[in-house]
């Protein structure tokens, strides 16, 4: 099926300058198979647009068409190229470049021809682009004892996604620690704290949910929880034993009307 | 510089009908080429829309859906069903291509087709011979493989390297210019067809094609040898045709009782061996003209032209 054609006029200028271009062209295709997969310079996770399927099923219906970059009001939107972090083609955002704002009509979904991006999606609190992550708990200036809140006050979803947890400040002793947490169940990953955050670097990141969540083994049993969805206890007729408390004081010295022992004598 | 025939086809029809006339069709489908990309890029460089999208899935006007059958079948046995507008536009381009001839994509419409016509004319004009020989039917193995890699993977396998679309979206969004993969994989394509193989890509490897080429199988379009009779043995017609094989049961079939117009699938629909001919031996027509008596006159039979068509 596959060979090669000897040139009969080998000797002919024209046959040597053929020789060398095909030969040339046969290196340079090979050079340019080779060079593509070996691009790299993402550093940032790239994420997927609201309503995109699952990995393995979004490359099963995304035609790389590009109708929703088209579509996205705010630039956020890109098509990847070799080294993105995606296939090349697929539309993806960075967080810390542009983060998705969110549109409360999804354009980027209603544009979508193949269902990649899922319809079903309306709400776009509901969506799940990623999910963030405090990472820079050395960093964070919150984490530090300082009151930044940037993070905390960009969030489209503030005191749900993002709610500031109190803690002591043991390093003064005397102030509070203000801990931007995020909650798992309502962060969409919009990005915009990635985006805010006024570190240099991020400490505050958006990552594929898989990898930003961890995941208890699926044979866990989290008693209160249990109780709670039982409405009552577990076990039945446990028996609860009197609680034994510390005994009362032993009668000491009498005491005087102001406070003094009766016994004192200075 | 005075070049042998082989390498300028056209020499003998500019001779005969002007610069303009040997390339009509040339000139008509590199409009239609402009003119369908010119449709996506309106709307980044200009500001007025009336094409979003690519090759793969578009939206014009805000209406009219069009998507790639060959995505949309490989969505399917990925396990993906698109959405309704999607698979109307399915519709609408099968229906379109079944009518007009499937490889009228590739001449018309393919922006991979500019690069390797380049590749083709530049291989011509430097004396570069075959190399590389390719069963033609290799695409229609590289379409099964791509079917079967979609059900295998569960993604749309073929996107991860197809040039047509690759090429579009560098254009349309412009990564073409920014030395990614879209400039990549063109030169690749390129140079595969400069040094590596005649026609090698849209002629021997690439499955889309192969794809339209089927969806065109009873295509009305055609073009018909029906002045075959005027046929003087040239070989120009052959020179051109990026798909010569085609040309040789239409245009030599009168002895045998076949018909002018040229049925097989795998003709593009370029037109280019209307421009070449300085007898009007081809046009475009019906499929349905086809008997020998579509193609009046007598005389004709084999010729070097039969000889050679059947060796590639």
């Amino acid at each position: 099926m596959v060979g090669t054609r000897d040139d009969k006029d080998t000797v002919s200028r024209r046959g040597f300058l053929a020789g060398g271009v095909r030969a040339a062209c046969g290196a340079g295709l090979l050079a340019l198979l080779v060079a593509v997969p070996a691009h790299r310079r993402a550093g940032a996770v790239a994420l997927r647009p609201p309503g995109a399927l699952d990995d393995a099923d979004f490359l099963a219906a995304c035609v790389r068409c590009g109708l929703c970059v088209r579509d996205c009001p705010y630039d956020t939107l890109k098509l990847a190229e070799a080294g993105d972090g995606q296939p090349v083609g697929t539309p993806y955002f960075f967080a810390r470049d542009i983060p998705c704002e969110m549109c409360e009509h999804i354009p980027c979904v209603v544009a979508c021809p193949t269902g990649a991006l899922d319809k079903g999606l309306t709400d776009i609190a509901e969506a799940r682009m990623g999910t963030a992550v405090l990472v820079g708990h050395e960093t964070c200036l919150n984490y530090l004892g300082l009151r930044c809140d940037v993070c905390y006050r960009v969030c489209p979803l503030i005191d749900h996604a993002i709610t500031l947890e109190r803690l002591h400040n043991e390093r003064t002793g005397k102030h509070a620690i203000f801990i931007p947490t995020v909650h798992t169940d309502k962060c969409t990953g919009c990005g915009k704290c990635e985006k805010a955050c006024v570190l240099d670097e991020a400490a505050i990141k958006v990552l594929p949910t898989q990898l930003a969540v961890g995941e208890l083994g699926k044979h866990y049993r989290l008693g209160w929880r249990e109780k709670e969805k039982e409405g009552k206890g577990l076990i039945e007729g446990i028996i609860d034993l009197p609680d034994r408390m510390p005994d009362p004081p032993a009668v000491g010295p009498e005491r005087l009307p102001n406070g003094g022992f009766k016994e004192f004598k200075p | 510089m005075t070049a042998p025939t082989t390498r300028s086809p056209a020499r003998a029809a500019i001779a005969a009908k002007g610069w303009l006339g040997a390339h009509k069709w040339l000139l008509i489908r590199r409009a239609a080429q402009l003119g369908f990309l010119a449709l996506f890029l309106t709307g980044p460089l200009l500001g007025v829309w009336i094409t979003k999208g690519t090759l793969a899935a578009s939206l014009t006007l805000g209406v009219l859906p069009l998507t790639d059958p060959l995505m949309a079948l490989q969505a399917v046995l990925a396990g993906h069903v698109m959405e309704v507008s999607a698979l109307v536009g399915v519709a609408i381009v099968v229906a379109a291509y079944a009518v007009l001839g499937g490889r009228t994509y590739c001449a018309f419409v393919c922006p991979v087709n500019v690069v390797t016509d380049l590749a083709g004319w530049l291989r011509r004009h430097l004396g570069i011979k075959e190399g590389l020989s390719v069963d033609r039917r290799l695409r229609l193995w590289l379409l099964a493989g791509v079917l079967l890699g979609s059900v295998t993977s569960g993604a749309i396998v073929w996107e991860f390297v197809n040039p047509v679309t690759m090429l579009h979206r560098g254009l349309v969004y412009g990564g073409l210019f920014t030395w990614g993969a879209a400039l990549a994989v063109t030169v690749a394509v390129f140079l595969f067809d400069l040094g590596v193989a005649k026609h090698g890509w849209c002629g021997h490897l690439c499955p889309v094609g192969a794809f339209y080429g089927l969806v065109g199988e009873k295509s009305l379009v055609r073009v018909t040898a029906s002045g075959r009779d005027a046929c003087d043995n040239c070989m120009d017609c052959f020179t051109v045709c990026p798909e010569r094989q085609v040309i040789a049961p239409a245009l030599r079939g009168k002895d045998k009782g076949v018909g002018p117009v040229i049925l097989s699938r795998d003709c593009t629909n370029c037109g280019r061996c209307i421009d070449v001919c300085t007898k009007d031996v081809f046009r475009f027509g019906s499929r349905f003209r086809n008997s020998p008596s579509d193609a009046p006159g007598v005389g004709g039979g084999a010729g070097p032209a039969d000889i050679i068509a059947r060796a590639s």
